[in-house]
């Protein structure tokens, strides 16, 4: 879709009139910036309007859903791709037969590959949702090892009051095990090292 | 396989046209030589080469498939 250009006595009310003449949201727009406005001598002599290019932007999740199937093509995978939209969120789901080289080893390609889609996607849509890449619910089937695991060794510290530290993980899980001790008495959790040998260490509360 | 190399960089840089992609066949490895925009170094390497990373990441992965090993190497 092609640019339309605005003018307004500053760069906020230029953007505003171009965003009511598209009917669409700040977060659904591209926006440059033609000319800044300007003063001028005594408010009069020289002043110039703020002048700016608006546009829609390309729709974070077509285009998520678009990148990884052209991707997917070229690894010549065959795959059946689905997205959802919730606040802040894009979630994209890629079912298939032989989908475990898109995930590797604790999920390094799929997390690579939802690293990529977000740099690719963020140059494209204004929109600042985080696009969360699924492939064959290994995500979901992880997330419910993790919390079992969890609850798991806080009971053990409980019994046994020794720490236990767990596997290096990813920031995201990590948070899993966080949120999922939170509620649980007599177990405090925090994580140590650093990135990516940086791992969660459960230990029991000490008592006050 | 180059053809996923070359959608990846073209994905990531301002100018997508000035992508080019060699692939060197070697005994025991495949290479390649990703060429972009000065302008797109950048972009395409990441914070701490961080997109570069990813992107290795991604096409072993797909080499992996068919037994073979690749490097990408990003040149100006």
């Amino acid at each position: 879709m092609d640019w339309i250009e605005k003018t307004g006595r500053t760069v906020e009310e230029a953007v505003e009139s171009a965003l009511r003449e598209l009917d669409l949201g700040r977060d659904q727009v591209e926006v440059e910036v033609v000319e800044e406005p300007q003063k001028g001598l005594f408010g009069l002599l020289g002043a110039r309007e703020a002048k700016v290019r608006v546009r829609p932007a390309q729709r974070k999740a077509r285009f998520a859903a678009e990148f990884l199937e052209q991707l997917t093509k070229a690894m010549g995978l065959q795959v059946d791709i689905s997205w959802s939209e919730s606040d802040g969120y894009v979630r994209v789901s890629l079912q298939g037969e032989n989908l475990g080289l898109l995930i590797g080893r604790r999920g390094q390609t799929l997390d690579a590959l939802q690293f990529l889609v977000n740099v690719a996607a963020a140059r494209v849509s204004a929109e600042r949702k985080k696009v969360l890449l699924d492939v064959a619910g290994y995500r979901e089937r992880r997330e419910d090892t993790l919390r079992r695991l969890a609850l798991r060794l806080g009971e053990k510290v409980k019994r046994t009051g020794r720490k236990v530290v767990l596997e290096p993980m990813n920031a995201h899980e990590r948070k899993i095990i966080h949120l999922t001790l939170q509620g649980v008495d007599g177990v405090t959790t925090r994580s140590e090292g650093r990135d990516p040998y940086r791992k969660v260490v459960i230990s029991a509360t000490s008592e006050a | 396989m180059r053809e996923l190399v070359s959608f990846l960089a073209k994905a990531l840089v301002d100018n997508p046209d000035q992508v080019e992609v060699r692939e060197i066949e070697g005994e025991k490895a495949v290479i390649y030589e990703v060429r972009v925009a000065p302008d797109d170094m950048g972009k395409i390497i990441g914070k701490q080469g961080r997109i570069v990373k990813a992107m290795r990441t991604v096409v072993k992965a797909a080499a992996a498939r068919e037994g073979k090993r690749v490097m990408v190497e990003i040149l100006q």
